[in-house]
């Protein structure tokens, strides 16, 4: 045995790895992954790609594509003459006049300046293929057969555009100052709105993480409220509160709510809890040690909080910061009710496309509101994983001493926010009970009387709970069984990248950009999945889409804590893999399971963006109702309807508590450790 | 003997089942028709043709127009009943018009319908213009009422008017495109540009500026008369004013979308959607329907309100739509904002 | 290799194994055989690639090059459920909501065997490992030497051709770890399963082993017995992680070494005359003499600078003459010749026990 040159590097001998063969659990992992990959790249890719794809589809006359001829009073026929030959010598139009949209017109009458339509003169027409149409009237044609028109006739003729692709639209979007005004507006209003989140959620969750204040508890489940409703209703509170006839109204001293004003306040409150969870987060993971040491050197406590608190919390604050200028940026809700003429990017997709038929553009838009939403999940991702290390690092937690003035201080600063929180939610109750605020303020129960207004009743209640409850259980499904088997696969690295990036795709992607992406792919009749277009089916595939990121990274958490050595050891047993899932994994994973669930419920209450443009009226939601009811005017109904949505949610809440603790309580035994 | 019963049990089954098959035809029909009606018009259809069951695709006009034009390569709509005739001219200009001749198409007023035979389209009722009129807030700023459109323009009333978005409301259009119609497109812009200085919001639905202005959050809100009409009914203290210059109108219609797998109940549906019994049904909110003969006059609105109407070009304002909409929009929107 | 040839077909047969991370390579040319009911402990510092190797023969990390045989047959492409052993870990890695019981009867539930078949198995592994009253228990309500009995007895319910363990005794305390020791190696005695074990620690491979494999840098430095590995190490990373040395550069003069201060007696075998050599001394082959013991070959007068008390021997800090050298002598020995702190002492350092190796300038 003479192994003692050690130093002497032999390198690998040329040939090539060896591989395992793939056994049977190998294949059927291989099969879900590349299955709930499929799935995301049917629900996600590929939308997006058609949405990308739309956005460079241009309309314009295509003048080379029709031809004219015209008689003198007497009949005798001038020559068929090309309408792009007589452009050219009149210079009558340049090509960027020739551009427009879908719905453009452009009567041929533009081409002979000496038209009169009380001439004798007969006109004749035609395209030179079958796809050159134009409107006689109202009248499409589509065909290239000459046909021929008096004057007075010739007036009411219409070319109409034809698609191409190209960069037009984004050139037209640059070129409108309305439309790209908004994105100083949308930047603007993200802006103000995460700092002051970040400031109210910072002191919040440093009064409940470091100091002794009391009813913290009672604080952490107000803060949690503004989950449990869609975004727009804070809007509809503030119309209570400070719109013309608010009840606070001269707090504004002449300003007007509707506007940044509004959409500020209204963000403020519904990030909150997301900022607050995240920053909390980074508070607790402090070190006592740290304190002590600043202690002992003497150092302030101002000092203390800016060169101890604050760079350990530092990452929770990127994180938050993130997170709140997209859920902002990104919201579509909130702007739509309280904004007025205040225009945002995600409002202008909308716009574009239900009030414009502009698909086009709304394609574009959505384009742009992508950049600062990746942008930001790009950061978060890099910011988290850092976080991560920090919180592997073995330290002592920090407890809190009590400071009677500091502590009565911050339940100060909780109340203030609790009741900024719990007043918007009372307002809205209040709002659903009253007749006919201001002039009758009788107590009623007629608002909830959903049948009576746009929005589609109590049927699109039914409909929001069933589609919720779809989405828990369709969603947990999919998203556990895909994080599983992406985790505990052997080999196969390409697919597992390539699942992995798909999976954290859709936080990067808008709501309302996912919807759009929608209509353009599965309502395009070549495509075999457009019969779920119009159906729950979609509503399901779209939120459980919209949402996956965070359950697959909750699930991916979870797994990620089980003993990696339990697959190992069942094969070694020679169990499949499916009796290890389902005997072990999965009532290990149970709290968490149900965490995804509940998270996938209450969003799929309240989420907005992503299905108004996807509902019909078979399938009309509760969270759009409100928006339409809201449209319509019948503000009081639609707040009691997100009321609705409230009690639904908070009920949800306290099943799952219920359902947590009973199943912690149950599998006690075997949890100690 | 069981045996027999069994059989005979088994046949009737099967005859009963086969009839209720042929009898639930089930129509999707996408409409604009108000929510609070939607289920009345259902069910005094159904009245006559139990047969038939309608499953309602409703949103407002841009909504429903702008679904119809994304599903026009797969189509979902078998019929559109009550959708304004601008939009059906839209529609009909992308071929996606099925027409027909339904029975008793004589008795309509001839703008009622398609000028084409067989129409396109058949008209059911006009909806027009109408100003909401807070009294009570007017009263609390000291507006005096107006009785024009050019009254509106007057600074009094700076910050206290709301009207429709022209790109997602149909009404907001009928009112841009009448405005146009009546003062020409010179003086018409420009009468825009003095009004759009007193507007405090351009609002997504029609009915919206009505209930704005009834519930006091503005004073004067630029709607449509039913709502008016429904409005003041709640009990919001408003005033309802008719333009002197005249208003625009557009007509709430039935069509068929060409390609329906459902011809026959298509058809019977529009039958029924311009008889007599529809027309009544139509004039219990508005006050002018197609067949000029059984309009009658709707509470809270002026007697003479047919007379108001302007002379609607609607294949102008049809053709026109994109146009007008990108000049709108390059006015008005977001321009608000410069200041 | 230097191994002995066996009588028998090996039952594990490792040829010119490779495994690379990247570009590091983790384990180099591997051959090694391992013979039917020999207990075989992988041994060596952390990073030698033991583990690497352990993991390449369950099927859960594939070797790069190379050929693994089992009982005859090639398994070195088999995936982990295709082959035949069983794991323990030192994390246990048992199931927690299930019941101790459920817990060993995993792998016998699902294979057509009827219940009350699998049920008295059970009872039979539980009494086996020495816990037949735990069965209905939860993981985390035993020690962690019970639950490490446990993960054993679910590893052998199979009746495996293998039994693989990853350092499953390095997560307990001392004590325990001690008295598993032996139970583990009654056990496999009384199985007579092929044993791979991997540890590094040398004092769990010394008591357990049939053979070690002592393996450094992912190469293996020797194979043997453990007295063979300890009284004659191959290589000097050999002597110096097996046990303690003292060692020293040294020239080789025929029969002889010679170094600063120093001239031994030695087996040089292999060495040619004027070489350079490392030579290393185990503290307990340095033997205490009384002054008065007549002359004999390396014999030495020390001093002894400092003593330090173990426990069950004490340990010598001596000089001699500048050469500094550490001694273990045993109580009894230092009580027959008091041995003290600043006196003097004759020792002797037996010629045959004076280990040479191939210097590092060589």
């Amino acid at each position: 045995m003479s192994g003692a040159s050690v130093q002497t590097a032999t390198a690998l001998p040329p040939g090539r790895d060896t591989r395992l063969a793939v056994d049977r659990d190998g294949w059927i992992k291989r099969f879900f992954v590349i299955v709930i990959g499929l799935y995301l790249v049917g629900a996600l890719a590929l939308p997006l790609y058609a949405m990308l794809s739309k956005s460079f589809v241009t309309y314009s006359f295509d003048l080379s594509r029709y031809e004219v001829m015209r008689s003198d009073a007497e009949g005798n026929w001038g020559p068929a003459r090309s309408l792009a030959a007589i452009n050219d010598e009149l210079g009558r139009f340049t090509p960027q006049d020739l551009a427009s949209n879908v719905n453009g017109r452009l009567a041929p009458t533009e081409f002979f300046p000496d038209f009169s339509f009380r001439s004798p003169e007969r006109w004749r027409i035609r395209g030179l293929d079958a796809e050159s149409h134009y409107l006689v009237g109202l009248d499409l044609i589509r065909s290239d057969e000459w046909r021929e028109l008096d004057s007075n006739t010739f007036r009411r003729v219409n070319l109409r555009p034809l698609p191409k692709t190209g960069m037009d639209n984004y050139s037209a979007y640059f070129s409108n100052p309305a439309l790209f005004g908004s994105i100083g507006n949308s930047v603007t209003i993200a802006a103000i709105s995460t700092v002051i989140t970040l400031f109210l959620a910072f002191g919040f969750a440093y009064a409940i993480n470091r100091t002794c204040m009391r009813f913290k508890s009672t604080f952490r489940m107000i803060a949690m409220m503004p989950i449990l409703v869609p975004s727009l209703l804070p809007g509809i509170a503030l119309v209570y509160m400070f719109g013309t006839q608010g009840y606070l109204t001269p707090l504004l001293m002449g300003h007007s709510i509707y506007g940044p004003i509004g959409i500020v306040i209204g963000s403020v409150f519904f990030t909150f809890p997301h900022a607050f969870l995240i920053i909390s987060t980074a508070l607790s993971i402090a070190d006592q040690r740290q304190y002590e040491a600043a202690e002992s050197l003497r150092a302030s406590s101002w000092r203390t909080f800016w060169t101890v608190t604050i760079p350990g919390a530092r990452y929770g604050l990127i994180s938050a910061a993130f997170v709140t200028f997209t859920l902002v940026i990104t919201d579509f809700g909130l702007p739509k009710v309280i904004g007025g003429q205040y225009n945002v990017l995600a409002v202008d997709i909308y716009k574009q496309v239900i009030g414009q038929q502009n698909f086009e553009m709304g394609a574009v838009v959505s384009v742009i509101l992508l950049v600062p939403a990746v942008l930001a999940f790009v950061v978060d991702r890099i910011v988290t994983r850092r976080q991560v290390s920090l919180l592997s690092a073995r330290s002592v937690p920090f407890q809190p001493r009590p400071d009677r003035k500091a502590d009565r201080l911050w339940l100060l600063w909780c109340i203030c926010v609790a009741l900024f929180i719990t007043s918007i939610i009372a307002t809205c109750q209040a709002a659903a009970l009253i007749r006919f605020w201001p002039y009758d303020l009788t107590p009623t129960l007629a608002n909830y009387d959903f049948n009576r207004m746009d929005g589609g009743g109590w049927a699109a209640y039914w409909n929001s709970l069933q589609m919720a409850g779809w989405t828990a259980v369709v969603g947990t499904v999919i998203v556990f069984t895909g994080a599983y088997m992406v985790e505990k696969i052997d080999g196969f690295r390409s697919g597992r990248t390539l699942f992995q990036f798909l999976a954290m795709l859709p936080m990067a992607i808008p709501g309302m950009v996912l919807g759009l992406a929608y209509i353009f792919f599965f309502n395009d009749p070549a495509n075999p999945a457009n019969v779920i277009y119009g159906t729950m089916v979609i509503l399901v595939v779209s939120t459980v889409t919209h949402f996956y990121t965070v359950g697959h990274l909750t699930a991916l958490t979870a797994l990620k804590q089980i003993d990696a050595e339990f697959e190992p050891v069942a094969s070694s047993l020679r169990q499949p893999f499916w009796r290890l899932f389902g005997r072990v994994t999965v009532p290990v994973c149970l709290p968490t399971i149900l965490d995804i669930s509940i998270y996938m419920f209450v969003n799929a209450m309240t989420t907005v963006s992503a299905v108004v443009f996807l509902y019909s009226t078979k399938t009309a939601l509760a969270s759009v109702a409100v928006l339409n009811m809201d449209d319509a005017g019948t503000i009081a109904p639609a707040a009691a309807m997100g009321m609705m949505i409230f009690y639904t949610n908070a009920a949800a809440r306290i099943l799952h508590a219920m359902a947590s603790r009973r199943i912690m309580r149950r599998t006690q035994a075997w949890r100690v450790r | 003997m069981t045996k027999y019963l069994t059989g005979a049990l088994a046949s009737l089954a099967a005859v009963l089942l086969a009839s209720t098959a042929i009898a639930q035809t089930e129509l999707t029909v996408y409409s604009a028709i108000e929510a609070d009606d939607l289920e009345k018009y259902a069910a005094r259809f159904n009245e006559d043709h139990p047969d038939i069951t309608i499953n309602w695709v409703r949103d407002s006009t841009g909504i429903v127009t702008a679904k119809l034009l994304a599903e026009k390569n797969n189509p979902v709509a078998d019929v559109v009943w009550g959708l304004a005739a601008t939009s059906l001219l839209v529609l009909k200009a992308e071929g996606m018009l099925e027409p027909y001749e339904p029975a008793g198409l004589d008795r309509l007023d001839p703008k009622f319908r398609d000028t084409d035979t067989p129409p396109a389209w058949v008209g059911m009722d006009a909806w027009a213009a109408a100003i909401c009129f807070n009294t009570v807030e007017a009263e609390k700023h000291g507006l005096t009422a107006p009785t024009s459109w050019k009254d509106l323009a007057d600074p009094q009333y700076r910050g206290h008017i709301v009207m429709p978005h022209p790109a997602s409301s149909g009404t907001g259009f009928l009112d841009v495109s009448s405005w146009l119609q009546l003062f020409g497109e010179e003086e018409g812009w420009a009468y825009m540009d003095a009004l759009h200085e007193n507007i405090k919001e351009y609002q997504h639905s029609g009915s919206k500026p009505c209930r704005h202005a009834g519930a006091g959050e503005s004073v004067i809100g630029i709607s449509f008369e039913f709502r008016a009409s429904r409005t003041k009914a709640d009990g919001a203290p408003i005033d309802i004013i008719v333009p002197s210059e005249g208003i625009g109108w557009d007509m709430e219609a039935t069509a068929i979308i060409a390609g329906t797998a459902n011809e026959e109940a298509a058809k019977t549906l529009v039958d029924w959607s311009v008889s007599d019994k529809a027309m009544e049904l139509y004039n219990e909110g508005y006050a002018l329907v197609a067949v000029p003969s059984i309009s009658r006059p709707v509470e809270h609105l002026p007697e003479d309100f047919a007379s108001m109407l302007i002379d609607n070009d609607f294949e102008w304002a049809a053709n026109n739509r994109s146009a007008i909409l990108d000049e709108w929009t390059k006015r008005y929107d977001g321009k608000s904002e410069a200041q | 290799m230097t191994d002995r040839t066996p009588a028998a077909q090996p039952y594990l047969e490792i040829r010119n194994l490779w495994k690379a991370f990247g570009d590091f390579v983790a384990l180099r040319d591997i051959d090694l055989d391992i013979h039917p009911g020999e207990f075989v402990c992988f041994l060596g510092p952390s990073g030698c690639g033991k583990t690497t190797l352990l993991r390449a023969i369950a099927g859960l990390d594939p070797q790069s090059r190379g050929t693994i045989r089992q009982g005859g047959k090639d398994i070195s492409t088999l995936p982990a459920s295709g082959r035949d052993y069983g794991i323990v870990f030192q994390s246990y890695a048992l199931f927690p909501n299930l019941t101790v019981e459920r817990n060993i009867a995993f792998g016998l539930e699902n294979t057509g065997r009827p219940k009350a078949e699998i049920k008295a198995r059970v009872a039979e592994l539980l009494a086996l490992v020495g816990l037949p009253e735990q069965g209905q228990k939860y993981p985390a309500q035993l020690s962690g030497g019970q639950q490490q009995r446990i993960a054993l007895a679910r590893a052998i319910a199979i009746s495996p051709g293998l039994l693989l363990l990853d350092e499953p005794l390095s997560a307990l305390d001392a004590k325990v770890r001690v008295h598993l020791r032996h139970e583990i190696k009654e056990l496999q005695r009384k199985l007579g399963v092929t044993t791979i074990m991997v540890t590094h620690d040398q004092e769990e491979a010394l008591s357990m082993a049939d053979r070690i494999v002592v393996m450094n840098h992912g190469v293996i430095e020797q194979v043997g017995t453990p007295t063979e590995i300890y009284r004659h190490p191959a290589t000097l990373f050999v002597a110096d992680f097996i046990g303690e040395t003292n060692h020293f550069d040294a020239q080789v003069q025929s029969g002889r070494v010679q170094m600063a201060g120093l001239d031994l007696a030695a087996v040089t075998g292999g060495h040619a005359p004027g070489s350079a050599v490392r030579v290393a001394i185990r503290p307990e082959d340095i033997l205490p003499m009384a002054s008065d013991a007549p002359e004999a070959e390396n014999r030495l007068a020390a001093q002894v600078a400092d003593m330090e008390f173990l426990g069950s021997y004490w340990r010598a800090h001596l000089k001699v003459g500048e050469v500094a050298l550490v001694a273990n002598f045993s109580m009894n020995a230092v009580r027959r010749f008091d041995i003290r702190s600043g006196a003097a002492q004759l020792v002797e350092i037996p010629a045959e026990r004076v280990l040479v190796f191939r210097g590092a300038s060589a």
